[in-house]
């Protein structure tokens, strides 16, 4: 019975057992609908085993979305809880799971995939390449990360979830005051998706560095194609801090180690020091390539090339080195001494430089243009008012003195929605919405969109703005409730409306998705925003070798010298072309993973053994494996391009 | 597959070059890897709690003789690299098992090493330290451990399937690998040995 | 629809400065003490500072916006094509520079001050008080008047305090929003925090770093007096207070919520604080860490001694 035991949920309530019924009743009705269609093979040959960067990039659209719902449930149940003192909708230890998980599948699970689906299905589009430069491994990453997802969202409904918060401080998150194996969870799922990750970063450096179309300088790449080289870059490096401090917290959970614990030497603060060495850097992985489609995106509605493409570039360089050197302003009030906090104060303040040279190249980009509002633009003429205002708050809150104030209050949590959603979330959600046509052939609903837009807006300013003037007035973020002498319950209620304002424009994105797939009209040619890059030069829906000709690049803007100042950018003939083979072994690996996951979470130590050798052996198998591709014949891509060129008009 | 005969075969075609470009950012996110592994190593390296400081558990002997071992075998993996540009299979297999045969060499020296901490009372629960030295030995034996059976597999193809593009460049890449793992042992002998036993 | 951006930005700004400088001060902008005034100072200056950025940033937009609208431009308005000029990227950089400069000078004069005696109490002798927690409660012990509280604190006004905080347990955060700024107390290491109160009054305290299940009760409340009202506060712990046993002491740390509570002597006696952390800093710690677990005894009273000196 005690084997058993562990899989119950600790603090069971309703809402648990609702979500219970509910997931079974959906993975019921899923499995029941493939096979009744008899879609099990077609999901086999076309997704799962599939290596295309284009569907890979797909499933990571389709996964983030899925966990943006799940986060977003995650931060209304938060707004509600304290829009009201002394509220009973969750107790204290629900409300530490939720914000818990509401962080890590916010940052981890939503964002990373989010901006992992574009890296996929631009960089090899805007560099005329034909694949990414490892697909195979590309695979494994992606079902890696779709593993550690799904092992991290079964906590909730078997064993419980974390509750030490996003960033698991120990001692906090060790066993003596982290019972539950809900921070096992966090350890492990994490570790696993963040392999999968760190070979992504491995993928796309080498991408970028080795697969750029003819004449395609380093200083010619397309800004967003810069901006994920330099993300993944950042990857490389910041990622392995990870792996080694998730190695070292799962050691202190599951086999007794000393690093972070109270006691025979362990040292707290060294899990907080480790984890924003690489936590800083990771979140400008995410606003990295959220500039660079921004960049996209003005430059394409604002009718103009990009101003100051060098210094956008030796910006996002100084940001990324100095993202490595700032991680102690997260812990300002450890007590490091005026000095350290001195140095780290400047450092952090002087990232606001090169984060203002690109907001002024924005503006200076629209200068002399013929800007056309557009639902992607409307995102990023929103997103600059706003981002700006997150980005002076964290100025403010680099001045570590006044930090003291700060820290661990609303405002910082305030400030850091204020920079991750109209920096991030806008830059996705209007990433979506300009290459939705290119990836699915068709455009979202305009009108929608931009009421979409207005509503997240309005719903933002009311559901952060407040934090602001709360987290001033001493409410300490993490709190699940409050009494009515704070003061704090008409700033939490305005907050709680703007959260379901933001809950309603998701509603709205969703219902712009089944209006358009229902009647949007198709044949809208393969460039329906007159764009400038290469990526809208192939057809719409792109062939799987993306371009039948490897096209020349002569500007940072190739696609549309070839439209405007007569650019050849396809020259000689059709060549057969190689493609890799499709596998299901990264999808059978991680799987193993999975199974490994969950056993070592629960300590299940003979299962963990056995897929742990089901893990080797897969890698044996692969080293063994004589896999050489296979080539396209000239006469069935000259087919293929014959069909899309009608499909065009 | 195109084939351009003027290079190294490990270099010759398109997938090759690739391969070896992700490999050098792989050790490159290795670096950063053992980099934190060594600050955590540093950090804790006092914090002994009530068990054994490094003074008391460090022996030279095992410690010098794992040392001559793993430089030797980095030595003999680069003459089967040479012998693989000369395509001299014999030799380059000759080599490999050398090397094979060194590193589980090395590996068994460090299992004594492991059980003699155990001994004497240095284990992995026992303080920080401990937990931050068999860590940061573990994972570099862990490495040693999985790039053994890496080469064995890279030799069985090389006997089945010759010195091939792929065999060659496969051989090639292991060899970057293994100069890399010696480059840690280096550090871990200077820095964690020798600063440890001082 | 720019209008409308414009509208919110405006309203929002209004709002800010309404309720920063409205009739109901925000804890953090009414100090009360030398630390907290230092720091609502750097805060507003920022803030005015920052809101000028912003609105400037707004100003170009709104305008480039409205005057290169395509509705507002010819139909066959072509955008030329500008690579970037050296004199204007300059100038965006070196106005910010200018900016952080500014900041930073600001920033790292307010870094010492705080991390030092108040301003204005540097000729009195400060009191120590060591502040511990565990979950989740306070625990404050007067070893120069032997005197140990739970959950709060009584200080004299108008005297440099300087806290020593530490944890049994996870990693908590001292702060009182109107006497100053906050830090982490942790299980392995003795931080120093310096406060003091201008005038008698009576403050909310609160642990600010999240801590496990009780953390959002894990409050104490602080009462500043003159100095005259202090003492006698003392006799009278000293006459009325339990004494406080290593086996009450237990039983405080045992996880839960608890009222307020007095005692005579402080567990600094039994269980004293762990201000040689393990070697963080100097490399000889190895024989000190040893001492320190072999010999609890006579560690005790160096410790003591030590604290008195101060």
């Amino acid at each position: 019975m005690d084997f058993f035991d562990r899989f119950a949920v600790p603090h069971p309530s309703f809402l648990i057992y609702a979500s219970m019924v509910g997931i079974g009743l959906t993975m019921l009705a899923i499995v029941v609908g493939i096979t009744y269609f008899k879609k099990w093979g077609y999901l086999w040959r076309e997704w799962i085993t599939t290596v295309d960067h284009k569907r890979i990039g797909i499933m990571y659209l389709l996964s983030a979305l899925l966990m943006l719902f799940r986060g977003g449930v995650d931060a209304v149940m938060m707004r509600y809880q304290l829009s009201m003192p002394e509220n009973t909708f969750l107790d204290s230890q629900h409300y530490n799971e939720v914000f818990s998980t509401h962080g890590v599948v916010m940052i981890l699970f939503m964002a990373m995939p989010f901006i992992i689906f574009f890296f996929n299905y631009l960089v090899p589009l805007q560099i005329g390449a034909r694949d990414v430069a490892f697909p195979r491994l590309n695979a494994l990453s992606f079902w890696l990360f779709f593993m550690g997802m799904g092992l991290f969202n079964i906590s909730f409904i078997v064993g419980g979830s974390p509750d030490a918060g996003w960033t698991s401080y120990f001692p906090l998150a060790g066993n003596e005051f982290s019972t539950s194996v809900g921070t096992n969870y966090y350890m492990i799922a994490i570790q696993i998706a963040g392999i999968g990750t760190l070979m992504t970063g491995i993928n796309f450096i080498t991408t970028i560095l080795k697969m750029r179309a003819p004449g395609m300088k380093l200083m010619k790449m397309p800004m967003f194609t810069w901006s994920a080289f330099i993300a993944n870059v950042i990857i490389v490096f910041a990622f392995p801090v990870l792996t080694v401090l998730l190695a070292m917290g799962t050691m202190d959970r599951l086999f007794g180690t000393n690093f972070f614990t109270t006691d025979n030497g362990g040292m707290d603060m060294l899990w907080a020091n480790l984890f924003w060495v690489w936590g800083h850097p990771e979140v400008y992985i995410l606003i990295l390539p959220a500039f660079g489609l921004y960049s996209e995106i003005i430059s394409t509605f604002a009718r103009r090339n990009l101003y100051g493409y060098k210094s956008m570039v030796a910006s996002m360089v100084v940001i990324s080195l100095l993202s490595f050197f700032v991680w102690a302003h997260h812990f300002f009030t450890m007590g490091q001494g005026p000095l350290a906090n001195s140095i780290f104060s400047i450092t952090t303040m002087a990232i606001a430089v090169p984060t203002g040279v690109k907001i002024f190249n924005w503006l200076f980009t629209l200068w002399k243009g013929k800007i056309e509002f557009t639902t992607p633009m409307l995102y990023s003429m929103l997103f600059i008012p706003l981002f700006t205002l997150g980005g002076v708050t964290g100025v403010m809150l680099a001045m570590s003195a006044a930090d003291y104030q700060y820290h661990n209050t609303m405002f910082l949590v305030a400030h850091f929605h204020n920079v991750i959603i109209p920096g991030v979330v806008y830059a996705m959600l209007a990433g979506l919405t300009f290459y939705w046509p290119k990836i699915f052939g068709f455009m979202l609903n305009e009108k929608l969109g931009k009421w979409t837009a207005w509503l997240l807006s309005v719903g933002f300013v009311l559901a952060f703005i407040p934090m602001y003037i709360t987290g001033l007035d001493g409410q300490a973020r993490r709190m699940y409730t409050y009494s009515e002498s704070t003061g704090f319950s008409a700033m939490n209620m305005v907050s709680f409306i703007g959260a379901a304002i933001m809950a309603i424009a998701f509603v709205l994105l969703v219902y712009n998705i089944y209006y358009s797939i229902r009647y949007s009209p198709r044949n809208i040619g393969s460039d329906p925003w007159d764009a400038r890059s290469l990526e809208w030069a192939t057809h719409t829906p792109v062939p799987e070798y993306n371009f039948a000709i490897t096209p020349q690049v002569e500007s940072t803007q190739p696609f549309w010298d070839s439209k405007k100042n007569g650019h050849q950018l396809f020259k000689g003939d059709i060549e057969k072309i190689h493609m890799p083979n499709n596998s299901g072994l990264p999808f059978i690996m991680s799987c193993i993973f999975f199974v490994f996951g969950f056993a070592m979470i629960f300590s299940i130590w003979p299962l963990a053994i056995i897929t742990l050798i089901g893990i080797l052996g897969c890698l044996a198998y692969r080293s063994f494996e004589k896999d050489h591709g296979r080539y396209i014949s000239v006469e069935e891509i000259k087919e293929t391009e014959t069909r899309l060129r009608g499909a065009k008009k | 597959m195109k084939v351009d005969n003027s290079l190294p075969l490990e270099y010759s075609t398109e997938e090759n070059n690739l391969k070896i470009l992700g490999f050098w950012i792989f050790i490159g996110a290795e670096i950063m890897l053992f980099a934190t592994l060594f600050t955590a190593y540093f950090t804790l390296e006092n914090r002994t709690g009530n068990g054994p400081t490094g003074a008391d558990i460090f022996e030279i002997a095992p410690v010098l003789v794992e040392t001559i071992l793993l430089l030797a075998s980095s030595f003999t993996i680069g003459l089967a690299i040479h012998a693989m540009r000369l395509n001299k299979k014999k030799a380059t297999m000759g080599f490999f098992i050398v090397t094979l045969i060194l590193g589980a060499a090395f590996l068994g020296f460090e299992i004594y090493e492991f059980t003699h901490y155990v001994h004497v009372g240095a284990g992995l629960q026992t303080s920080a330290f401990t937990a931050a030295l068999l860590t940061t030995l573990g994972t570099h034996g862990l490495h040693v451990t999985l790039g053994f059976f890496w080469g064995l597999f890279i030799l069985i193809q090389i006997k089945k399937r010759g010195l091939t593009p792929e065999t060659a460049n496969k051989s090639f890449i292991f060899s970057l690998y293994w100069h890399f793992l010696d480059i840690i042992w280096i550090f871990i002998f200077s820095f964690i040995y020798l600063k440890g036993m001082m | 629809m720019k209008l409308k951006m414009k509208w919110i930005l405006l309203t929002m700004v209004i709002t800010i400065s309404t309720v920063l400088t409205g009739c109901e001060p925000l804890l953090v902008l009414d100090p009360k003490g030398p630390q907290a005034k230092t720091q609502a100072d750097d805060i507003m200056l920022s803030i005015w500072l920052m809101l000028g950025i912003v609105i400037v940033v707004l100003a170009i937009l709104v305008f480039v916006l409205l005057k290169y609208r395509a509705s507002n431009q010819p139909k066959d308005y072509e955008p030329p094509h500008i690579e970037g000029s050296p004199i204007v990227e300059a100038i965006c950089i070196g106005i910010p520079i200018i900016i952080v400069i500014f900041l930073s000078i600001v920033s790292v004069k307010s870094n010492y001050e705080v991390e030092a005696t108040p301003a204005g109490y540097e000729d009195q002798e400060p009191l120590v008080i060591y502040a511990s927690s565990s979950n989740w409660k306070w625990h404050f012990s007067y070893p120069e008047e032997n005197i140990e509280t739970v959950n709060y604190l009584y200080i004299p006004a108008d005297r440099a305090i300087e806290f020593k905080l530490y944890s049994y347990g996870p990693i908590t955060s001292f702060w009182i929003p109107q006497l100053g700024g906050q830090k982490y107390a942790m299980s392995d290491m003795v931080t120093t925090l310096h406060l003091a109160a201008d005038a008698p009054g009576e403050f909310s305290g609160r642990n600010a770093n999240f801590s496990g299940a009780g953390f959002a009760e894990n409050t104490f409340e602080v009462t500043a007096m003159t100095p005259a009202d202090y003492l006698d506060w003392v006799e009278e712990v000293h006459e009325t207070a339990p004494a406080l046993t290593e086996d009450k002491f237990e039983e405080l740390l045992e996880p839960g919520h608890l009222g307020r509570s007095t005692y005579t002597g402080t567990h600094l006696e039994f269980a004293p604080a762990p201000e040689h952390d393990h070697g963080s800093t100097d490399n000889n710690t190895n024989e000190s860490e040893h001492e320190q677990h072999n010999e609890h005894e006579s560690h005790d009273s160096d410790e003591h001694s030590e604290h008195t000196n101060h």
